[in-house]
């Protein structure tokens, strides 16, 4: 099946234009499929790889963490707790500004929202501690050169 | 509150032909809804409790609406707050929608401060062009990327313009899939501007007009406090009474629908959970204090003449019916759902790597549940026979535990695939089937 021409647009504005702190690379055999590097913003604790298949242009992309991540809306399976994904998506909203919710997401975990519990109620005890416990997760898992 | 005096007498009919039609059509179904509720009574199943014919004061008038009725009345606000306010029928509705049906409150507020209250409701206001497809030279399509020569684009006023298809592609999916239809808003990011009927009608099938129009006279009915829809099922009449009681979440406000047979409900926009039942928190189900079955009879002691007595009998009355008939229609959506299993066992196999005769506890577990149902939905009719006196106080026990064991597995068996390869299911399912067979009760 051909590619939609949503898709080779999109694809082509990501590469021309990146968005800081977010690489995104089409799969080798199948276009639709992206494998994503997203840096959180300066001052969190996470890195994260993340795979994004695009429905477009009318139902929303499915996105997925590949690397563990410790974050209340990001749950054991690396599923994500996002509005845009789910009742707010518009098939007017591109990958981009996907891709910027999700960066801000981790600039800014919301534990009275949860996907994962028992990670929300650890950040509410104790924020320095869950803090920290991301950021060895995210040295562990999710820089380059670990597994 | 309007009353209703004010529907009937504003029968003033406007200039848009397509909608006469369809009210035309309309009507003569009501017609048809009207027959089969006269018919109604005779076969309710009467359990000789009301043995006095004569009209007594708890008698509460009400009136019957049929769809048309629900849609005329609708047409006669819009007119006359179009009339008022001078504006296109289109935006009076979506205005109306926005005020829950309160004219009054809208026609205040909007002598107040017109432009505050346009903004609010999703309504852009300019000249009353009617809406319409336009070839624009250069158009490429923000959501398809489609550019060709001649391709059809649809804005509404707000500008924010998008291909036909994508736009009746987004329509289709609000409507059909997440049953919008009151506040289907532009696809443009952001854009809070509202969809209005028109303009809808120009997109869409008329298959998928109807069904938006039938979404709209959903939200008219739960909007307004006195309307309540007949509680039989398959029947789309409104009935309207002084009693303002509601099928509401009470935490969130918003209207629920019951689509699987489980009785544990979470409602979707507040995560509240409660029991469909008795609407009490689903939390307190379970624990000693659970009474979701049993009728407290203690105000029955306080009655002293006979007019709160008979009260009395009917509320009791209604607390039995309301139960039997609840499991009467759990027990069709459990069966719904069984329909659907079929083609779950098939996904489990490949899922989990069960074999075929692994599976087979989905289908035991159906067919216990549909058991079990039918068993909850009679025991309801005998309890309402029983005499009080320790022994019901066992027989509502035993009701108690086997509708909370009914509960559970109603609800394991609307979980995803990934979750039923957990044996828990299976097992719930053999117990509750090896516990109806020798049929304690």
């Amino acid at each position: 099946m051909a590619l939609p021409k949503r898709i080779v647009k999109e694809t082509e504005r990501l590469m021309s234009e990146p968005v800081p702190g977010i690489s995104a690379v089409p799969h080798d055999d199948n276009l639709r499929y992206f494998d994503v590097e997203i840096h959180g913003p300066s001052g969190s604790p996470y890195e994260a790889r993340v795979v994004l298949d695009r429905r477009l242009p009318h139902g929303a992309p499915k996105i997925r963490f590949l690397t563990k991540i410790y974050h209340p809306n990001v749950d054991k399976l690396g599923r994500i707790c996002l509005d845009v994904l789910k009742n707010n998506w518009s098939p007017a909203l591109q990958i981009r500004t996907i891709l910027l919710s999700i960066q801000a997401l981790l600039g800014a975990p919301n534990p009275d929202d949860p996907l994962a519990a028992d990670v929300a109620k650890d950040w509410k005890e104790d924020e320095n501690r869950a803090i920290a416990t991301a950021k060895e997760w995210t040295s562990k898992y999710a820089v380059p050169g670990s597994k | 509150m309007d009353s209703d005096e004010d529907f009937l007498s504003t029968l003033s009919s406007d200039d848009d032909i397509m909608l006469d039609d369809s009210e035309n059509d309309d009507m003569s179904n009501g017609d048809e809804f009207d027959d089969a509720f006269d018919e109604d009574p005779d076969d309710e199943p009467d359990l000789g409790l009301q043995k006095q014919k004569t009209p007594v004061a708890y008698d509460i008038g009400f009136k019957v609406y049929s769809p048309g009725d629900i849609q005329q009345q609708q047409e006669d606000m819009m007119n006359e707050v179009n009339m008022i306010l001078e504006m296109s029928k289109e935006d009076a509705a979506i205005l109306l929608r926005h005020f829950r049906w309160n004219k009054e409150r809208l026609i205040e507020d909007f002598m107040d401060n017109s432009d505050k209250v346009v903004e609010a409701a999703g309504i852009v206001t300019s000249v009353a062009n009617p809406p319409q497809l336009e070839t624009l030279d250069g158009f490429m399509c923000d959501i398809c990327c489609d550019d060709d020569e001649g391709l059809k684009s649809f804005a509404m006023k707000c500008g924010h313009r998008y291909c036909v298809n994508c736009y009746r592609h987004y329509l289709t999916q609000k409507i059909r899939e997440e049953g919008e239809a009151a506040r289907i808003q532009c696809p443009a990011e952001g854009c809070s501007r509202i969809i209005d009927a028109r303009s809808l009608d120009l997109l869409v099938t008329p298959e998928l007009s109807d069904r938006y129009q039938e979404l709209l006279n959903r939200t008219y009915v739960e909007d307004k406090d006195t309307l309540k829809w007949c509680p039989a099922p398959d029947c789309e009449n409104a009935v309207e009474c002084g009693i303002k009681k509601k099928e509401l979440d009470k935490v969130c406000n918003s209207t629920i629908e019951k689509n699987g047979g489980c009785n544990h409900m979470t409602c979707r926009k507040c995560k509240h959970e409660f029991c469909w039942m008795c609407m009490g928190l689903w939390s307190e189900h379970g624990t000693s204090w659970y009474n979701c079955n049993r009728f407290e009879e203690k105000s029955g002691t306080d009655a002293r003449d006979a007019q709160a007595k008979s009260r009395v009998s009917l509320e009791r009355y209604l607390h039995y019916y309301n139960r039997y008939a609840n499991h009467e229609q759990s027990a069709r959506l459990d069966k719904d759902m069984y329909t659907k299993t079929e083609k779950k066992m098939v996904q489990l196999q490949s899922a989990s790597g069960m074999s075929w005769i692994e599976v087979q506890y989905l289908n035991s577990a159906s067919q216990a549940l549909q058991t079990c149902r039918q068993t909850l939905k009679w025991t309801y009719a005998f309890a309402f026979y029983l005499a009080r006196n320790n022994l019901t106080e066992i027989f509502e026990d035993n009701q108690k535990d086997l509708e909370l064991a009914v509960e559970n597995l109603s609800e394991m068996f609307e979980k995803p695939i990934s979750e039923l390869a957990d044996s828990k299911l299976k097992d719930t399912a053999e117990n509750l089937a090896n516990g109806m067979s020798p049929n304690k009760l």
